[in-house]
């Protein structure tokens, strides 16, 4: 008998203290049957890659309104591959401008969801994606 | 590389692994599980339960750090709720750890009810196996307070500390059953605010009453966990618990109880998935059914006389 469950670390990185679009996606989540790992406010990229490795998580999402995206973002990808966790999908959200986007995705960001998103969105890409 | 080697190597990501795989009930987890036996017996669980939002995860994270100060290397299981509606959950006892999470000597998991009747508490033994035979010194395993399958998961732990907090009012009537007996120690958390010597006055009363306890009178500490009072002197109360149960062979006796459980647990779910193998998927349970219909034949005799076959 195999219970396969999607595991998701939901964690908003640096000193960014929105946390109402990361509480709205780890509901989602939750209410879309995944296990939603949720860690809080202020996390340093550090400490998202060491609880994604000891929650063997599926999937890291992480959310940042504040603009520090494009150092935080990376950061944490680098840090769970040199961790040897190949497969783990690595998505982000929040206020990102359009044209940061693409440097994102080539740093391993698999999707970036901007104000507006509908969460079911959301779902549908990790389900689509998750390995 | 073998996974198994890998863990007791030292490595975090395979310990990760293989808790994922005996989650998942991966069909590598026995014998995994097996490997990992011998090298099982080594650490001190205890384990920490009591109602929701009562303080467990501060008091479990202080306490980490109290051991961690002693030079202990630390596991953490965290027990949280699954949704029965959506088969999901929000594991959130990690942002009160969140201090712990870089430090190596720490390992610290979630994990999820997954609404499993009774199946939980075998996962969150062999979770704790995984962790003992990577070498944690002590073992902590939070759950929530609230039935039966707590109380099973807490028989896992040598020694079970109850979270209580004042201003549940006639609460402590009702929680009184199930975890009164459980309670090797008391914990009064949130001793910041009103009630608190009350509350201890009352449990005191109940645990007086409760003679069952022989030599071992659960004793009371009052914590503000959330500003690190009064975890030195639980402890203190843990480690006196420790050794009273060393001494007089209940660690021993606990140990072995627990063996046995586990050992019946296992041999009942092999029979389980036997039988299914051989009656439900061969479709021979339709032949049954057809006679036991019919009247040709009663469950009770098929039982007989399948179990004298299958079990020959
Ligand atoms: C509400 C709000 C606040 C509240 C926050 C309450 C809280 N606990 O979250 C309060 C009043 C506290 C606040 C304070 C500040 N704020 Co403010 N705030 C907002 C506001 C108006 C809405 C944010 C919000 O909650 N939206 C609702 C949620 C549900 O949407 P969301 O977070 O965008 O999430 C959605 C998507 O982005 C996506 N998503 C988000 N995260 C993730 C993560 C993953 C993994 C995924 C898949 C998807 C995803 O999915 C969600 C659903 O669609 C925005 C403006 C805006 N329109 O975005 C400014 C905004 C974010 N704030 C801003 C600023 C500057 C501040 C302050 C610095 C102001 C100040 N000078 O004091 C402070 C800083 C606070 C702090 N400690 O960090 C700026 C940020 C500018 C920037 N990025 O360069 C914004 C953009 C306003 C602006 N236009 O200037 N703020
Ligand atoms: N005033 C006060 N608050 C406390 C104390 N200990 C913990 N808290 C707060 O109580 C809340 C719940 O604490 P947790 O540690 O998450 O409680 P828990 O029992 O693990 O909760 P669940 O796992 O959700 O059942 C948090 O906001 C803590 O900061 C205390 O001694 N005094
Ligand atoms: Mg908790």
């Amino acid at each position: 008998m195999m219970e396969k469950r999607i595991r998701v670390l939901v964690a908003k990185p640096g000193l960014d203290g929105h946390d109402r679009g990361a509480k709205v996606v780890a509901r989602a989540l939750r209410d879309a049957g995944f296990e939603v790992i949720y860690t809080g406010l202020r996390q340093t990229p550090e400490q998202i890659a060491e609880a994604a490795l000891q929650e063997d998580v599926n999937v890291i999402a992480m959310s940042i309104l504040s603009g520090a995206h494009m150092h935080l973002f990376p950061r944490v990808v680098e840090l769970v591959r040199e961790k040897g966790m190949k497969d783990v999908l690595v998505v982000g959200g929040g206020v990102i401008p359009e044209s940061d986007i693409p440097a994102l995705k080539k740093a391993g960001i698999a999707e970036v969801f901007t104000p507006g998103t509908k969460t079911s969105d959301i779902v549908e890409f990790i389900k689509a994606h998750v390995k | 590389m073998d996974i198994v080697k890998e863990l007791l190597g030292g490595s975090r990501l395979a310990l990760s692994r293989t808790i994922t795989a005996i989650e998942n009930e991966h069909e590598n987890a026995s014998s995994i599980m097996r490997e990992l036996y011998h090298h099982t017996g080594h650490a001190f669980v205890l384990g920490i339960t009591g109602p929701p939002g009562a303080g467990k995860s501060t008091m479990t994270d202080k306490l980490a750090r109290a051991y961690r100060n002693m030079g202990k290397t630390v596991g953490i299981i965290a027990v949280d709720p699954t949704s029965p509606f959506s088969g999901g959950a929000i594991l959130g006892d990690r942002i009160r750890m969140n201090g712990l999470t870089l430090d190596e000597g720490v390992f610290i998991r979630s994990m999820g009810t997954r609404g499993s009747l009774g199946g939980l508490s075998h996962k969150t033994a062999d979770a704790v196996k995984a962790l003992d035979a990577f070498g944690k010194d002590i073992i902590f395993v939070e759950t929530v307070g609230v039935g039966q399958s707590e109380v099973d998961i807490v028989k896992a732990a040598d020694t079970t500390i109850v979270v209580l907090i004042p201003g549940m009012g006639d609460d402590i009537q009702a929680i009184k059953a199930g975890i009164l007996e459980i309670g090797d120690v008391f914990a009064i958390n949130k001793a910041d605010h009103d009630g608190a010597d009350k509350l201890q006055a009352e449990l005191n009363m109940m645990l007086d009453l409760d003679g069952l306890k022989f030599d071992w009178r659960p004793p009371i500490q009052k914590v503000v966990a959330n500003q690190g009072e009064g975890i030195d002197d639980l402890v203190k109360l843990i480690e006196k618990h420790y050794a009273y149960i060393s001494k007089t062979g209940k660690l021993a006796q606990r140990r072995h109880d627990r063996t046995k459980t586990e050992l019946l647990e296992l041999l009942n779910s092999s029979i389980g998935t036997y039988v299914t193998k051989h009656i439900v998927d061969t479709g021979r349970i339709n032949k049954c059914l057809q006679d036991i219909e019919a009247h040709r034949n009663d469950p009770y005799t098929i039982v007989h006389q399948l179990m004298d076959e299958l079990l020959k």
